[in-house]
């Protein structure tokens, strides 16, 4: 995080500069739309008879 | 040259001029070590592997050569690669932020976990009865320490990533460094997140298969497990991206004092990586029955194309730099003096371009063709698909990993590169051998030869097949271009230990290697047209029209195939 004050910044460079918020996007979205989302649609393959 | 503190040590290298913390040298010296030791075994399994696989040698017999192929596949693709990435994130972290290790302590239980997970999976193979490739793919069953020797190198693979994420915070704490991270730290700090998304995944998998393996569990749904493994196996390889894509913009500092073309361009490319790169994991079900297209299709076709964009960005930005900075240091005339007279002779520069090149138009452009849906059923199972991430893992990530120790051995080391006329040498010996293997034996693939296969004849039984003499042909030139880069593998690993153990003791006087800022007070017009870096534009474009090109022909040939046309 840099020292001039905050409202100088835009708000893509306050998120780039997050860390803790890239590393929350990193884990959820791929758990929501590929690993939950494929996961449903294997548990929802409906069994044979 | 230590200057110690009440603290913690640290000396300032002279080559280089960074202030390096002796607790975390250690660490990241023993993780080289070891990832090159590993690279050694992965190579000769490779080796093996490819004489198998060349018709006229077929060297090992049929459950040597699927136990080669387990070996060769999980300790060059997981062992060498991660232990040199906790390398580079150590190293990162600390030298370029001048920081202290957080908890040293935890770093070495990372060492040991590692080395005990690796060699218990190493053993399990070797014992026999573990040939089940390094997807492991139930109801394929290995016998239990292979799964618990995975578990236990990942569990320390992530308290790699904490020590790495503790380091940063510290970083910020002490101050050792101003404003935003540094964009090479940024790009590792990226590929930390994906490593604990990665290894998250490979967790849930891998538990309850280990538990199936002794018993505990009755079954494990094949069709769950490729789903989870992959969330694991192909964001493993994004880790891998991330991580050379850090390096060559590092390298490209290091050698021309290059400046990254815009700072948050690159920044904003990393957070798409974040966003976007793991939705790739589908391509690997691309043929899997049961899974919906709505599915396939969002991840791969849409939602990765965004991570492809990113690719292209720091493709294009990473030689931009380069050129910008050689223009500015004076190769300004033309389109291409700046490439032209760039050091193609120090194994630095050569093997991070031949990275970039390799990685862009070998690995990238065929990942990104194989991941439409249609186009996946040309080689879904085929050699194409190694010989695709031959381009990606090896060419671009291995070779990366590469041009980076030629820096490491004299700053960390503190030891001469033994042999410079053959270092010289080595990255072009494994990126030729690598991509002729890979552009020959993807030819094989178009045309159908299966991959993970010990004889596609079949001799001998009852559907024995011949093929086209055309094939054994490609198989036979591709296998050669193997062999030649298991020579510059075998190479690579012989320097460096030589280097390590024999080489001259760089002097404590020694001259500053890193190249200065390119801007401070060269050139200032420079470019053509109204580009900065027109050279780079051009090769750009010719990936590009490559690219489209080549969805072109593989629809076209999609369509003969199926006789539509
Ligand atoms: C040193 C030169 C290398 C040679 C000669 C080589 C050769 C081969 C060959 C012939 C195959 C078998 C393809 C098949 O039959 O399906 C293979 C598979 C593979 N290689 Fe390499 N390779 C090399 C380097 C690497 C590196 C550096 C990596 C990773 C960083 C790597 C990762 C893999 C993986 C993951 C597989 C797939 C294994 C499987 O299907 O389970 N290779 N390689
Ligand atoms: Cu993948």
């Amino acid at each position: 995080m840099s020292n001039e004050p905050i409202e100088q910044q835009t708000v893509l460079q306050r998120i780039l500069d997050d860390i803790n918020l890239i590393m929350c996007l990193c884990l959820v979205v791929p758990t929501v739309f590929y690993t939950l989302w494929g996961v449903m649609e294997v548990a929802t393959i409906p069994l044979g008879k | 040259m230590a200057i110690t503190t009440a603290q913690s040590p640290f000396r300032i290298d002279p080559l280089s001029g960074l202030r390096i913390d002796l607790q975390a040298q250690a660490l990241v010296k023993i993780n080289a070590v070891l990832a090159v030791v590993f690279l050694l075994v992965g190579g000769a399994a490779g080796l093996l592997v490819a004489l198998t696989r060349w018709p006229a040698v077929h060297l090992l017999p049929a459950d040597m050569f699927y136990m080669a192929l387990t070996v060769h596949g999980i300790v060059a693709l997981m062992v060498w690669i991660i232990f040199f990435e906790i390398a580079v994130i150590y190293f990162v972290s600390t030298a370029l932020l001048s920081c202290r290790i957080a908890t040293p302590g935890w770093a070495w239980t990372q060492v040991w976990l590692m080395v005990i997970g690796a060699a218990m999976t190493f053993v399990a193979i070797l014992q026999g009865n573990s040939s089940v490739m390094m997807t492991s793919y139930p109801p394929l069953e290995a016998a239990p320490h292979f799964y618990l020797g995975l578990i236990l190198f990942a569990v320390g693979a992530l308290i790699g990533c904490f020590v790495f994420w503790g380091t940063l915070v510290i970083a910020k704490e002490e101050k050792t460094y101003e404003g935003s991270l540094p964009l090479i730290v940024y790009g590792a700090m990226v590929a930390v997140c994906i490593a604990v998304f990665t290894i998250a995944s490979g967790a849930i998998i891998l538990i309850p298969t280990f538990l199936w393996s002794v018993g505990l569990i009755k079954s494990i749904d094949p069709m769950m497990y490729r789903v989870i493994w992959w969330a694991f196996g192909h964001s493993s390889q994004q880790i891998n991206v991330v991580t050379h894509i850090s390096i060559w913009y590092c390298i490209a500092g290091l050698i021309f004092g290059a400046k990254p073309m815009s700072e948050k361009v690159s920044r904003t490319a990393f957070l798409l990586y974040i966003l976007f790169l793991q939705f790739g994991s589908v391509h690997h079900l691309l043929s899997d029955p049961g899974l919906s297209s709505v599915w396939k299709v969002f991840n791969t076709s849409y939602m990765m194309y965004m991570a492809v964009l990113a690719s292209l960005i720091h493709g294009l930005t990473v030689p931009g730099s380069i050129e910008v900075a050689q223009r500015r240091n004076g190769y300004n005339n033309g389109l291409f003096e700046w490439l032209r007279k760039a050091p193609w002779g120090n194994p630095v520069f050569s093997g991070m371009f031949l990275s970039l090149v390799g990685f862009g138009f070998v690995g990238g452009i065929t990942g990104v063709v194989m991941s439409v849906e249609q186009v996946n059923m040309i080689i879904h199972n085929t050699i194409y698909v190694p010989a695709h991430f031959h381009g990606t893992v090896a060419g671009g990530t291995t070779l990366a990993f590469m041009a980076l120790t030629y820096f490491l051995i004299p700053v960390l080391f503190q030891r001469e590169v033994i042999m410079p006329g053959l270092a010289k040498w080595q990255p072009w010996l494994f990126g030729i051998g690598i991509n002729v293997f890979a552009i020959v034996v993807m030819g094989a693939g178009t045309l159908g030869v299966p991959r993970r296969h010990y004889d596609i004849t079949f001799a001998g039984q009852a559907l024995a097949h011949e093929w086209p003499g055309l094939i054994y042909m490609m198989m036979t030139v591709g296998e050669i271009g193997a062999v030649l880069a298991v020579v510059g593998g075998a190479l690579f690993c012989y320097i460096v230990v030589g280097s390590i153990l024999w080489g001259k003791k760089v002097p404590a006087d020694a001259k500053c290697i890193v190249a200065p800022p390119a801007d401070a007070g060269g050139h200032k017009e420079i470019g053509a047209g109204g580009f900065e870096a027109p050279g780079t534009f051009i090769l750009a474009m010719v990936l590009f029209v490559t690219l489209v090109l080549y969805y072109f022909v593989n629809f076209k040939y999609l369509a003969t195939l199926w006789t539509l046309a």
